[in-house]
């Protein structure tokens, strides 16, 4: 196995350089927010997610945490890809990001939906890195559950 | 260089019992593969231990020619696998220096283990005639320490909010050594049992047991070691420790999985209840109700790991072939050259001791501010196996302030070889992550 098809250029970048690092506060008041926070056991990585909506348009999204490379910038990530987005369009990119991550490295990705998550194929043929990767995914799932928006009925097998 | 002199008469360091380590890792048919295209270089074994032929055989032959239940059929399969499960006992009591071989009780591992002592505490406090040293109540306290096993945690604080007692610990000091200043405060009269690890499994450190043990005894408490990380990498008499009760797994040393041991004294298990009911474990069983067979087959309900039993004997036959004084100083050779070459590493830090003193071969550290596991990983492209994560010991993690660390673990087969492809493996981790 290669290592640079794990550790990409774009995931070292996120991991070096996070974006939108940082648990915030709504800019509208009117927004439900609601954050999760999820932990790995068998490694001790953690992540809090939180989601700032309207019910239609997730406002931000933003997080906090602590963790090895993978789960952080994965984190950055799934913040830089779903801020900004209406929930329907939000669970379209995480569905992709989850079938990404449960199909062993046979799943090709299509980076119009994933954008910078497509570094991440490469982590799908490292069984032990898929629960990394996937931490700050299912901290938002919750989150948003939370929030109010509704999350599409995916099943992981990682 | 100088050299000092040891007087003659005193102990010369050419009187260490050595062994060839190249002849040993031929035993291990395991150490011959590559890893991602690299030579294997192990240094996992405090997690699991690699396992010579000489107890993959017997475990085969076991299966192949000698395979009955045993303790209950007059047959000669039967006998020929009770003989080998009760020689296998034999064996085990004698590596430790047990005074019976009856206070030898397989179990499944260690965690199993402790779980039967502190279920047997349970089971006492609920029976009015239960022994009151094993009765517990509010009131009463359990001892523990901070650089346990969550094995050595999670059964007391289960059996605490049982019963009602209060649990207690150790702390641990900055150098990973075992706070021993409130000894007298935290074994007191209200102590029914103090359940201490030998040696940690994230920090190495061997804890010095003599002072606790003399408190333990003047509180007129029970003292049980978890010897896990021990009794594979060292010498180990129980009379000589005088504790009540050891535990230890099979696997970390040369044996196979779904084996382990509970030692007790004779007197201490035949005052405990029974854990688990079945058979094998009855003395006589009628509708209205049952007795129990005396230790150690009462704490062995159903059929035992019978196969892993006789290999776990095989094993220490191996073990006890090279000599454990010699792997012991193998071992504190090993830990000395690691440390110093580890002390060579830009940015690393060291948890528990840094002197190959008081400790044994397991390091743990972390680099710079690199995750442990992406410290592993890139390890493991290069074929080296450490284990990355909190290993079993959060408090311990917590107790340092990180979320993990990367361990690097030394046994009987380890090489100062591979350890430079340890220090050659990080430099590489800096590089990616640098």
């Amino acid at each position: 196995m290669q290592l640079d098809q794990l550790y990409q250029e774009i995931i070292l970048d996120h991991y070096k350089h996070p974006h939108g690092r940082g648990l915030r506060d709504a800019d509208d008041p009117a927004d439900q927010v609601a954050e999760a926070h999820h932990v790995n056991p068998t490694c001790g990585d953690e992540v809090t997610v939180r989601v700032a909506t309207d019910g239609d348009v997730l406002h931000d999204v933003s997080y906090d945490g602590m963790g090895c490379s993978i789960s952080q910038a994965s984190a950055s990530v799934l913040h830089e890809l779903l801020t900004g987005r209406r929930a329907g369009e939000a669970f379209v990119v995480h569905e992709a990001f989850v079938q990404l991550m449960s199909g062993r490295g046979q799943v090709t990705p299509d980076e119009d939906v994933l954008g910078d998550g497509v570094a991440f194929a490469g982590v799908a043929r490292y069984p032990a890195r898929v629960k990394c990767a996937l931490l700050p995914w299912m901290a938002f799932k919750d989150a948003a559950a939370r929030a109010g928006v509704g999350a599409s009925p995916s099943e992981v097998k990682a | 260089m100088t050299t000092i002199a040891i007087p003659s008469g005193m102990p010369q360091y050419d009187d260490v019992p050595r062994y060839d380590v190249a002849t040993v890792r031929a035993d291990f048919p395991i150490l011959d593969r590559e890893v991602n295209g690299h030579r294997l270089v192990y240094l996992d074994s405090a997690n699991t231990s690699h396992k010579p032929r000489q107890v993959l055989g017997v475990l085969a032959e076991h299966y192949a020619r000698h395979n009955a239940n045993v303790s209950r059929s007059v047959h000669t399969l039967g006998t020929e696998a009770t003989e080998a499960y009760e020689g296998a006992r034999a064996k085990v009591a004698a590596f430790i220096n047990a005074p019976s071989v009856d206070e030898v009780v397989f179990t499944k591992n260690s965690t199993e283990a402790i779980n039967i002592v502190a279920y047997a505490f349970s089971n006492a406090s609920l029976r009015p005639d239960g022994d009151p040293r094993f009765r517990l109540g509010p009131g009463d306290e359990v001892v523990i320490s901070e650089m346990e096993h969550h094995s050595n945690i999670v059964p007391w604080q289960l059996l605490c909010e049982r019963t009602g007692a209060t649990l207690r610990w150790f702390p641990v000091t900055d150098s990973g050594r075992l706070d021993e200043s409130g000894l007298d405060d935290l074994v007191t009269e209200r102590t029914k049992i103090v359940s201490l690890v030998h040696m940690s499994n994230i920090l190495g450190t061997v804890n010095a047991t003599a002072r606790i043990t003399e408190r333990v005894r003047e509180v007129g408490a029970l003292l049980l070691l978890d010897c896990s990380q021990s009794v594979p990498h060292m010498p180990m008499d129980v009379v000589d420790y005088d504790a009540d009760f050891i535990v230890f797994t099979g696997h970390k040393m040369c044996g196979p999985t779904g084996i382990g041991v509970l030692w007790g004294r004779a007197e201490l298990l035949a005052a405990m209840p029974p854990v688990f009911g079945g058979g094998s474990m009855i003395e006589t069983v009628a509708m209205g109700g049952s007795t129990f067979a005396a230790p150690p087959a009462r704490f062995e309900a159903g059929t035992p790991p019978i196969a892993e039993a006789v290999a776990l004997g095989a094993a220490v036959d191996y073990l006890s072939g090279i000599g454990m004084r010699a792997i012991q100083w193998h071992e504190k050779e090993l830990t000395a050259y690691a440390l110093d070459a580890l002390a060579t590493v830009p940015g690393l830090r060291i948890f528990g001791p840094t002197v190959p003193v008081g400790r044994g071969g397991t390091i743990s550290f972390a680099l710079g501010d690199v995750h442990p596991h992406d410290v592993g990983q890139v390890l493991d492209s290069l074929g080296v196996q450490v284990r990355v994560g909190h290993h079993c010991a959060r408090p311990v993690c917590t107790r340092f302030g990180v979320p993990a660390t990367t361990r690097a673990s030394f046994y009987l087969y380890t090489t100062t070889e591979e350890i430079d492809a340890l220090v050659a493996g990080l430099e590489q981790v800096r590089k990616v992550f640098g």
